[in-house]
């Protein structure tokens, strides 16, 4: 079953008088459970196409369906709600509030939940998270007292907890080096295989790239080219083209 | 989300910068502060006044007969003699809304005790209902007079603490006799201390007598003046032009002596007195009580309708309402000061909220992308500047008792705890955390979270 259906997704910034096309027409699916990187060079309109996938923004012209439904046409609150429940987000710069511990880091979504956890169950909750991507010992740290992999990895726990079924990544080992982005890789595949989440992430690294069951190529706004990687297995692809 | 938890998480976020809280808080502390002190000292004050309006006699009408013309020339209030005891009796009868009446008869002369003397500021013949009608029944030392002393004229009198400092230097005056007028008068009791009145008049420096002694005896002895002072021809001495335009006048009558005067008192047909002095029941009945003694007079003097009163009541009332609406209106005046001041510190707010807001525009932009609604920003943001204005409030409760206990320790300024000051203090806070925190919380709730998360 798709989890993402995209067709014709265009997306337009208006500059004034000038209009500056940056998505033309984008069409894809993505199922459950895919692994995925959105490539491209530089303006090749990644971020923009990240952002309508991760219902921050609304597409100029196209339909999205997620989940069965179609939510290019949400209200501003029905798309907040949406993310909350549906889908995690990992930035390129980590986004941590700051003097604010992991723990309390982790746990800040669920006060937007509807679920309506108390203070104990939250925290509980936070802790099992942190305790998933192995920063069980690091709890009341505050960000500047971990390091960049460590606090990416607080960032990862805390687009989890609300156990949304697609994560987004944008750039999300722009800001490590190439050991820990490894060991945030390795975690991004094992919380594919593991827990069956789908993930998507952008980068222009290939390296990155490499670790994705599926990549997508962006060029001027439109799919240069989607491919599965010479690492997934064929399985896989087939379902995905 | 809830309220507490929201609340908790603007505590975290003013936690994350405590010294500029307290500084953004200082205005909010500073006029909180200054509308407690300045209620607090207010409601002293008025109710000091309240004391002091009781101690003069609460709801006390002074009823005075009318002006004389003639001719077109007047004459001014009280001079015409037209009051009589009787009619004060009439109306302690026939007036339901007054509690009690009594007549006065006014002297001003000199008190004589060993070689000691004073003039005493007022010296009221009268009865002993004068003493209900001032509550002032209570007597530090002695008993008041009788009824009957004032039937039969006796002799006897009351004194004020300043008579008793001035004349008998602190010593019991009870039994003595002092001279009025070379009349000896038996001091039968001393008055309570009553301290001054709302003119800074003394109200103790105070003589009592039954009032027909004083309109017989005292003042009926001097039938040119009842002020002793004018009777000296000492001045007329060094003044050449009292020769031209003499000021006292030739006797036509040789002088009596006082034992011949008082021998034989003035015949007089019908005792005329110099005021009566009534109280209401209370001072909603004071207007009831005027129009009752109105009609009551008017009957009694036979005044045909078209005629003007022949008499003048005056009441308290006035004079009381026209002092509290003066402080009143300074407490007001003040207060409005100190709002000022609440309003300037909750611009500080506003302003601190907007760099606040501009400052967290990622966080704002993270809590967007995890799902909160602008709704949700704007009421955490809305907290929490209702958070910072209510610690500065309490804050500012705190100063503003502690500065009020100040001033009456320092100053001895009559001082009152007030507990709608304190509500109003909360509320008032409040209410400028939400006025002046909704610009900022609104304008982070606008924000676009793509936009917001890019802000460097
Ligand atoms: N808010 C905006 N208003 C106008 N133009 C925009 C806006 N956001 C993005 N663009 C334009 O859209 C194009 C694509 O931007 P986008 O951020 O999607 O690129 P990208 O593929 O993520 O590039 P990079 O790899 O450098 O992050 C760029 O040319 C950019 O100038
Ligand atoms: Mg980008």
């Amino acid at each position: 079953m798709e989890l993402i259906k995209l067709r014709g997704i265009e997306k337009t910034y208006q500059m004034g008088d000038i209009s500056v096309p940056v998505l033309k027409g984008i069409s894809l699916s993505i199922k459950r459970g895919e692994l995925l990187a959105l490539t491209g060079s530089s303006g090749s309109g990644k971020s923009t196409l990240m952002n309508i996938l991760g219902c921050l923004d609304r597409p100029t012209a196209g339909e999205y369906w997620l989940d069965g439904q179609e939510i290019s046409q949400l209200s501003t609150d029905e798309r907040a709600l949406l993310r909350n429940r549906k889908l995690g987000f990992v930035f390129q710069s980590f986004n941590l509030l700051a003097r604010t511990s992991a723990i309390d880091n982790v746990a800040m979504p669920l006060a937007y939940s509807a679920e309506n956890l108390n203070d104990r169950e939250a925290r509980e909750r936070a802790a099992e998270m942190l305790m998933r991507v192995g920063l069980a010992d690091r709890l009341d740290h505050y960000p500047s007292q971990l390091s960049g992999g460590q606090q990416q990895r607080v960032a990862i726990a805390r687009a989890l907890i609300n156990r949304p079924p697609v994560l987004f990544a944008d750039e999300p080992t722009g800001n490590l080096d190439s050991k820990t982005s490894e060991e945030v890789l390795q975690m991004f595949e094992r919380l594919n295989t593991e827990d069956g989440i789908t993930i998507i992430m952008v980068t222009h690294d290939p390296k990155v790239a490499g670790h994705a069951k599926r990549v997508i190529r962006l060029h001027d706004g439109l799919i240069l080219d989607d491919a599965p990687t010479a690492g997934s297995n064929s399985e896989n692809s087939g379902e995905a083209s | 989300m809830r309220v507490y938890a929201t609340a908790r998480t603007a505590f975290k976020a003013l936690r994350r910068n405590p010294m500029r809280a307290m500084l953004t808080t200082l205005g909010i502390v500073i006029g909180v502060g200054a509308v407690i002190a300045m209620m607090e000292i207010g409601a002293g004050s008025s109710a000091a006044l309240k004391k002091t309006i009781a101690s003069m006699g609460a709801n006390v009408l002074v009823i005075q007969p009318g002006t004389a013309a003639s001719g077109g020339v007047s004459f001014g209030a009280g001079s015409t003699t037209n009051l009589t005891p009787e009619d004060s009796q009439a109306i302690l009868r026939e007036c339901p809304a007054i509690r009690n009446a009594t007549p006065m008869v006014r002297a001003r002369t000199q008190v004589v005790y060993g070689n000691r003397n004073w003039v005493p500021n007022a010296m009221y013949g009268t009865t002993p209902a004068y003493l209900a009608v001032q509550n002032w029944s209570n007597l530090a030392e002695g008993e008041p007079f009788s009824d009957r002393d004032v039937l039969n004229s006796n002799r006897v009198c009351l004194l004020g603490q300043t008579l008793v400092r001035e004349l008998f230097e602190g010593v019991s005056p009870v039994g003595k006799d002092i001279r009025i007028k070379n009349i000896a008068f038996r001091v039968i009791g001393v008055l309570a201390p009553k301290g001054a009145n709302m003119m800074g008049m003394d109200q103790d420096d105070i003589i009592l007598a039954p009032w027909t002694t004083i309109k017989y005896r005292v003042t009926g002895t001097s039938l040119t003046s009842a002020n002793q002072s004018t009777d000296s021809t000492a001045s007329t001495a060094v003044n050449t032009l009292s020769n031209r335009y003499p000021a006292t006048q030739g006797t036509l009558y040789p002088a009596q002596d006082s034992v011949q005067q008082s021998d034989n008192p003035m015949p007089v047909r019908f005792a005329n007195i110099d005021s009566i002095m009534a109280a209401a029941n209370s001072s909603e009945e004071i207007s009831l009580a005027i129009e009752q003694i109105t009609g009551v007079l008017r009957e009694r003097h036979h005044l045909r309708p078209d005629e003007p009163d022949d008499f003048s009541i005056r009441d308290m009332a006035e004079l009381t309402k026209t002092l509290s609406t003066t402080t009143t209106l300074m407490t007001n005046l003040l207060l409005a000061v100190a709002m000022i001041s609440l309003v300037v510190g909750g611009v500080g707010i506003m302003n601190i909220m907007l760099v606040s807001v501009t400052e967290r525009t990622r966080e704002i932009g993270l809590r967007m992308a995890v799902g909160a609604r602008g709704r949700d920003i704007l009421r955490q943001f809305l907290v929490e500047a209702v958070v910072l204005c209510l610690t500065g409030g309490a804050m500012g409760i705190v100063l503003g008792h502690g500065g009020s206990l100040l001033v009456k320790l320092l100053l001895h300024w009559p001082v009152e705890t007030s507990p709608t000051a304190i509500a109003a203090a909360v509320l008032v806070s409040a209410g400028v955390g939400i006025i002046f925190g909704f610009y900022p919380a609104w304008k982070a709730s606008r924000l676009d979270p793509i936009e917001a998360l890019r802000y460097e």
